[in-house]
This record gives C-alpha cells, sequence and structure tokens, in this order.
C-alpha cells in the first residue's frame, strides 16, 4: 500500500491547487435553465466570496488548462496531453477539495466523445468533437422506448436505407434534454433479419430533422426534462452511421459502463456530505444546533461510514488502473448500485434534519440551497432506476460477480 | 501509488486462510466450541504461531518483524473467515502496541523481546476506558490494583494483563497473581475467549508512558478496532462465500435456487455491501501506520462502525440464504454469526464509536 502519487507529481499537484485556490467557490453564470440543478448534481458548491465566472469561459479555461478534456487531441478541441490517470485523479481531487466549479458535463461530453474518438470516421470526429466539448453542441441520447427499458437490446425503431440515406421510424422515450439538443445520438434497427443484439446501428441525427416531434416527459422532479422523441420519416444522411450497420450495440456499449460509474461519482458525494454537515450546523430546531441533535447525528455519521468506503474502493479502483494485473473483485461492478443508493440516502437525510422546512421547493423565499436537496433526492431516485436498474445491477453483480446462473426464460405464452 | 495488499501480506493472508481451512474444519471449531478440543485449538494455536504471528507488531530491535498494522489487518481478515480459535487482536495487536508506545525502554526489552519469542502472552482489558458497563474499574495505588474489568481479551492461558483504567493509564498485571481472578464469561460466541477479571491487591506496574495522558490508550484501541473490522470483513466474505455456493447446490422447484432473483439479488447486496469495506479498512490500516492521528483515528472508527452495519445484515441474509439450514448447528454457520455479533460489540458498538468519532470532527459542542 502506497498512497503517494510520487515526487514528479509534485509540480503539476502545485500548479493545480494554484488554480484551484483562485476559483475556489467560484459561481459559474448561465443564463440557460438546463444547468440550473447541475451544481447540486456534480456536488458543486460556489460561496459568496469565489469568483464569477460565465459557463461558455469556464468551460474554454479548463480546456486550455488541461483540466478537462485533457486527453482529448488539439485537433478536436481537447487539450492534448499523455492520458495519465494520476493527473486527472489530481486534478479532480484538488477541484473537490476546493470547491472548484467542475466543467460541464452531459450525454455528449460524457457518451458521445468518448465513442467518436474510438468509433468515429475522421469527418465525424471533426465535425461533432470541438463543438461538443465547448458546450456548443448539446447531444441527447436516443436509447430507451417505451418496450425497450431494461431489454434495451429489443428496441423496435427502425432505420431502413432508401435512397442512401436514413429513413427512421418510431419512438425514444427518458430522453433528456432532447428540447435543448442539437443532435441525438440514436440506437435504430437497421437489420430486422438479424439476431436481436446484431441488428443494431448507431446513427447521428441532427434535431431539427424535419419529422422528429418532441413531447416533454414530466418527471417528479418537474425540472430534470425529459422527453418522448418521436420518428416520423426522419431522414438523414448514409455516413451519420457510427461504426458498421448492425455493430451499434458494441459502439454504444463501449462508454456504457463509462456511464454507470459517473452515475455516482464519490467525489461529487463527498462534497455533498460536506455541504450537508454545515447545513446541520447552521440549521437549529428549538434553537439548538441540528448537528448537537444526537439522533441527526448519528444518522450523518452512519452515513459518512458508507461515504468513506465508497471513497476508499475509487481509490482501489484508480489503483487497479495503474498497476494493470491488480485484482479489484467486485470493486467496479457494484458502484453504480451503491453510489446511486448512497446518494439518495444522503441528500433524504437532509430532507429529514430540516424536517417541515426540507418540504419547501421550488421558488420559495424560505426553501434551503435553492431546493437542490429534495431536486437531487428525486433525481438520484430516477437514477436508481435509471441508467441500467438498480435490480439489473443486482443481476449482473449475481451471474457476473458471483457465478450465479440467469433466471430460466419463460416459455412464451401459446 | 498502490492501493491493496502486498504480496507478502497476501501470501501471509493465504497462509492463514489455507491452514484454517485444513485444520479447523466447523467439526473441530464445534469441538472447540464445546469445550471438548483442548488438543486441536493447541495444534491450530501452534500451527498459526508457526507463521509468526507474534513477532508481526514487534519492532525490529526486539527481535520482531516490525511490520504495520495493515500487516495484521492481513492475518485478521483471514482469522475472521476461518473464525479462527485463537487469541489475535490482544494478544499479538494491542499489547505489543501498548507496550511499544507506552512503556520504558526496561518493560519493552522484558515485554516485547519475550511475546516475539513466544514465552510470554499477555491478555488485554480496555472496556472499562472505552465505556464501563455495571460501574466496572480500577483503582490503582501504591503499586496495587483493585476493581474489576470486563471483556478482557484473549486472558485464557496469558501470562500477563494490560488493563486500563477509566483515564486510560495501562497497567500490567501477572495473570497468576495471587490477587488476581479470572472468571471465563459465556459469550455466545465459542470461537474466542472474553475473561472477567477481578482484582484485590493484585501487584501491578504502570506502563511508564500512560500515567501522564490517554492518547496511547487510544491508539491501541484505534488498532484494535481496525483488528476486529478486519476479522468482520473476514467473516462476512466467508459467510457470503458460503451462501453463493450454498445457492448453488439446493434445489427446489427443478432448479438451484441460485437461479431465483429473490435469492440473487440478496447475495447482490451482501457482495456490493462488503466490497468497499475491504478498501475502508485498508486504508484505515495504512492511515494509522503512516498519518497523523488526526485523519487516521476518523478512519479507525468509521471502520469499526460502518463494517459492524454491514456485517450484521450479511450475517442475517446469507443465513437466510441456507434457509432451515441455515439455523441448524449441523451446518455451523452460526459460529460467524455470532462471531461478527461479538465483534461488533466489543472495544465500542457502533453507536458509541460514532459518536466518538462525532467528538472528533468537533460535530457535537
Amino acid at each position: 500500500m502506497n498512497l503517494e502519487f510520487g515526487s514528479e507529481y509534485d509540480e503539476f499537484t502545485k500548479e493545480v491547487e494554484s488554480f484551484c485556490k483562485e476559483y475556489s467557490g467560484a459561481t459559474i453564470t448561465s443564463d440557460d435553465e438546463k444547468f440550473e440543478m447541475h451544481d447540486a448534481l456534480s456536488g458543486n458548491s460556489s460561496n459568496a466570496n469565489g469568483k464569477t465566472v460565465g459557463r461558455s469561459e469556464w468551460q474554454k479555461l479548463l480546456i486550455e488548462k488541461g483540466y478537462f478534456a485533457r486527453s482529448i487531441p488539439k485537433q478536436y478541441g481537447g487539450y492534448g496531453g499523455e492520458p495519465d490517470i494520476i493527473k486527472s485523479r489530481i486534478i479532480a481531487g484538488a477541484f473537490a477539495k476546493y470547491k472548484v466549479p467542475n466543467a460541464m458535463g452531459g450525454q455528449g461530453i460524457d457518451m458521445l466523445v468518448p465513442t467518436l474518438l474510438e468509433w468515429g470516421t475522421e469527418e465525424q470526429k471533426q465535425e461533432h468533437v470541438e463543438s461538443t466539448l465547448h458546450g456548443q453542441t448539446v447531444w441527447c441520447q436516443g436509447y430507451s422506448e417505451p418496450n425497450a427499458g431494461s431489454d434495451l437490446a429489443s428496441l423496435q425503431t427502425k432505420g431502413e436505407l432508401i435512397d442512401g440515406k436514413w429513413v427512421i421510424n418510431g419512438q425514444k422515450i427518458w430522453t433528456s434534454t432532447a428540447q435543448y439538443s442539437q443532435m441525438m445520438f440514436c440506437l435504430v434497427r437497421t437489420e430486422p433479419e438479424a439476431s436481436k443484439h446484431a441488428g443494431i446501428s448507431f446513427i447521428l441525427i441532427p434535431m431539427d430533422t424535419p419529422g422528429i416531434e418532441i413531447r416533454p416527459l414530466v418527471d417528479m422532479t418537474l425540472k430534470a426534462g425529459f422527453n418522448e422523441v418521436f420518428f416520423d420519416n426522419v431522414t438523414v444522411p448514409e455516413e451519420n452511421i457510427v461504426g458498421k450497420r448492425g455493430e451499434g450495440w458494441s459502439v454504444a456499449n463501449s462508454v456504457l459502463g463509462h456511464e454507470r460509474g459517473s452515475l455516482a461519482n464519490p467525489n461529487a458525494t463527498l462534497n455533498r456530505l460536506n455541504t450537508l454537515i454545515n447545513l446541520m450546523k447552521e440549521e437549529t430546531i428549538d434553537g439548538r444546533r441540528l448537528i448537537d441533535v444526537a439522533s441527526y447525528r448519528d444518522r450523518l455519521l452512519q452515513i459518512q461510514g458508507k461515504v468513506l468506503a465508497v471513497q476508499a474502493n475509487s481509490l482501489r479502483l484508480l489503483s487497479a488502473k495503474i498497476n494493470p494485473g491488480q485484482n479489484v473483485k467486485l470493486g467496479g461492478m457494484i458502484q453504480k448500485l451503491v453510489g446511486t443508493e448512497l446518494r439518495h440516502e444522503l441528500e433524504g437525510l437532509a430532507i429529514d434534519i430540516m424536517g417541515e422546512l426540507g418540504t419547501l421547493y421550488e421558488d420559495d423565499p424560505n426553501v434551503r440551497g435553492g431546493g437542490s436537496w429534495q431536486f437531487t433526492y428525486m433525481y438520484f431516485l430516477g437514477l436508481i432506476i435509471g441508467g441500467g436498474t438498480n435490480q439489473i445491477q443486482k443481476n449482473i453483480i449475481s451471474e457476473r460477480g458471483l457465478g450465479m446462473p440467469r433466471e430460466p426464460k419463460v416459455q412464451a405464452e401459446v | 501509488m498502490y492501493f491493496g495488499l502486498s504480496e507478502e501480506q497476501e501470501s501471509i493472508q493465504d497462509f492463514v486462510k489455507k491452514f484454517l481451512e485444513d485444520n479447523a474444519t466447523v467439526d473441530e471449531i464445534r469441538k472447540i466450541a464445546n469445550g471438548e478440543g483442548e488438543e486441536i485449538e493447541k495444534n491450530i494455536f501452534d500451527g498459526i504461531l508457526n507463521l509468526g504471528i507474534n513477532t508481526l507488531l514487534v519492532p525490529e530491535e526486539y527481535n520482531g518483524l516490525g511490520a504495520g498494522l495493515l500487516h495484521a489487518v492481513a492475518v485478521a481478515q483471514s482469522l475472521g473467515s476461518g473464525v479462527g480459535p485463537i487469541p489475535f487482536v490482544g494478544s499479538y495487536v494491542m499489547a505489543p502496541i501498548a507496550i511499544n508506545l507506552g512503556g520504558s525502554e526496561d518493560q519493552k526489552k522484558n515485554y516485547l523481546s519475550r511475546i516475539a519469542t513466544n514465552d510470554i502472552r499477555f491478555g488485554v482489558g480496555m472496556s472499562e476506558f472505552v465505556g464501563a458497563r455495571e460501574d466496572a474499574g480500577i483503582e490503582f495505588s501504591k503499586n496495587k490494583i483493585n476493581g474489576r474489568a470486563l471483556f478482557v481479551l484473549d486472558a485464557e492461558k496469558s501470562d500477563f494483563l494490560i488493563l486500563a483504567n477509566k483515564s486510560g493509564t495501562l497497567f500490567v498485571v501477572k495473570s497468576e497473581d495471587k490477587g488476581v481472578t479470572m472468571n471465563r464469561l459465556t459469550t455466545v460466541d465459542k470461537t474466542r475467549t472474553f475473561h472477567e477479571i477481578i482484582l484485590e491487591n493484585a501487584e501491578a506496574e504502570i506502563l511508564e508512558n500512560t500515567s501522564e495522558n490517554n492518547e496511547i490508550a487510544k491508539k491501541v484501541i484505534d488498532a484494535g478496532r481496525i483488528i476486529l473490522a478486519a476479522d468482520t470483513v473476514g467473516a462476512s466474505e466467508a459467510m457470503v462465500e458460503k451462501a453463493v455456493s450454498y445457492s448453488k447446490e439446493r434445489k427446489q422447484f427443478n432448479r438451484t435456487i441460485s437461479s431465483f432473483q429473490a435469492v440473487k439479488h440478496m447475495c447482490a447486496e451482501m457482495a456490493a455491501d462488503l466490497e468497499p469495506c475491504y478498501s475502508l479498512v485498508w486504508q484505515a490500516a495504512y492511515s494509522y501506520d503512516t498519518e497523523e492521528i488526526s485523519s487516521s483515528r476518523l478512519l479507525a472508527c468509521q471502520s469499526k462502525s460502518h463494517v459492524s452495519e454491514v456485517a450484521k445484515v450479511i450475517s442475517k441474509k446469507a443465513t437466510e440464504v441456507h434457509g432451515g439450514m441455515g439455523f441448524t448447528d449441523l451446518l455451523g454457520l452460526h459460529y460467524w454469526f455470532k462471531r461478527i455479533g461479538l465483534n461488533r460489540q466489543i472495544l465500542g458498538a457502533p453507536e458509541i464509536v460514532r459518536e466518538e468519532a462525532a467528538e472528533l470532527q468537533g460535530f457535537n459542542q
């Protein structure tokens, strides 16, 4: 065991820390409502003494410094650094420690960019990566369908190649940010004769193409903004396919694992824990600080134990990336299940300790944290269900992790 | 940067695990628990002593291995996983640490080197410093000690005892002193021993550096808690493995019960809750070995309390996966259940330890 990164990283750490001190507690401004709750979800916490920076300016600065898009080549708008897991960790650690706002995320940046870098043509990379990194192109993900949720590979949205163009018909659901997006990356059944998984292609669709209808699907937070997206003879160029025909399932899966991990970032969880501790020191009941109430305090400490365990687990996973061959057993597989449940529980505790005040929401003048506790509490219930439900996660852990058999198939009804 | 056990640590861990699998089967554990296995118990203890567990935490200058707590954690996981019926946390973790940190040069020379050569063994009683039940406690005056200590660890067949008073001063007493009465407590866990010690004018010496403040006592307890957490992690691991493997054999409705989601999900939950506990306990031990108390004590407390909570649920679910068999003495799963249950209460139950962790962080003023 050795948790030192080594003296060759001292200078880099110093440089990152000095940047982080400068922007500690900074507020990122945006008049765009899609980022309203971004900060709470990613664990960002600004304070009044911090600097104020515009969102796109912030994104640009982070890329320039190499604190975001670090290993993405310069010609595609990234920083162009060598991939270095330890440096990435130093950056993430310092940002969390000094409460520096994270870069913009979203499905374009988190999922499409790595997908295109791995599978895309040169033209696709040129066209989309830079504008996505800088927040100019916002993407939505067209995967789930009304009858293809946990069993995603049974999706039915149809794509036919007619006169050198893809003609797409069908419906997607749970499409977050569709209403703000310029583009969608979409899974479409193009090979109806092939087996379930081999009949899917990965296609890029501009959202202003005629025949696309977006209907908002309001979720319980009233804010997160899911949609249903309908396709009626939506026609896009043949070259909008990523990978070959029928390779869509592999293309999509090459970054799904990444999504599962990122749904419950341990650094964001730690930041929220610290915000909760501050809340408990500030708020009172009968003139007593909430943290001085033994039952509340004990629940806080129970959550802290879980947060520390998840943090330690993520250090072990980092170690396995740096030291090839290290066996971390189930360490990676459990992240989505454990991380989303923990975050839901943490946000729920904040509501409980505030009692009636904890139920205030939206623009109520007395609301605490801008309503972020209720929002995130509900949002993480969504994440417990989304990204592969936690029941599906338990199937994966028991089957792939513990070697237990799949549930036998029920015979089709005659 | 490397987060995990070293090859050397994994290798001693594997040795202990393998040794217990071969020499401490459930039948043998049952004989020991029923008081019919003195010979077996001795053979197991001798076998594990041959691996040098008594020397781990004794510094090299006193002929020990001078290893860190993480080494002892590696061993403790295996002892927990095989419900090892031997003294460890008191005799070979807390005692050498207490003497090394708290003893005078003469005391270290006298005791540590003899622990390393296996000439003497210590029992350790610090429950009254953590939280006294039944108003137990000991008083010291004029080199004599009086009072009562409960749940003294590893005192059976020990040569000396280290006992803490309520303010954390540590005393060394001869186990055979005529003023010492040892009563073995009948606990649910019969794989280890716990004693009530009555002291009537027993000869005692103070571990020299512990008379002024309780920092050393606290540091000894930190170590004990991390080791108990590691023992619990090991015992939990064994329970999960047993549940998974039993479910793959047991058939109902013409299929193994491992193919039912109700069973699979219980197993997945156990595994998912347990996996981060390894990392937490290792980090706590690493922090204990290398970092300031300000960061290591929180991890020691949270390892003890968090692992105890996780293991309580695992011990229940793993038993349930076994159905009726899990409830029987025949299968012997209850030895793991009870070991987890006992570890939870010793050196501070979760609520007590969390309250200490809160205090550390200045939460409760």
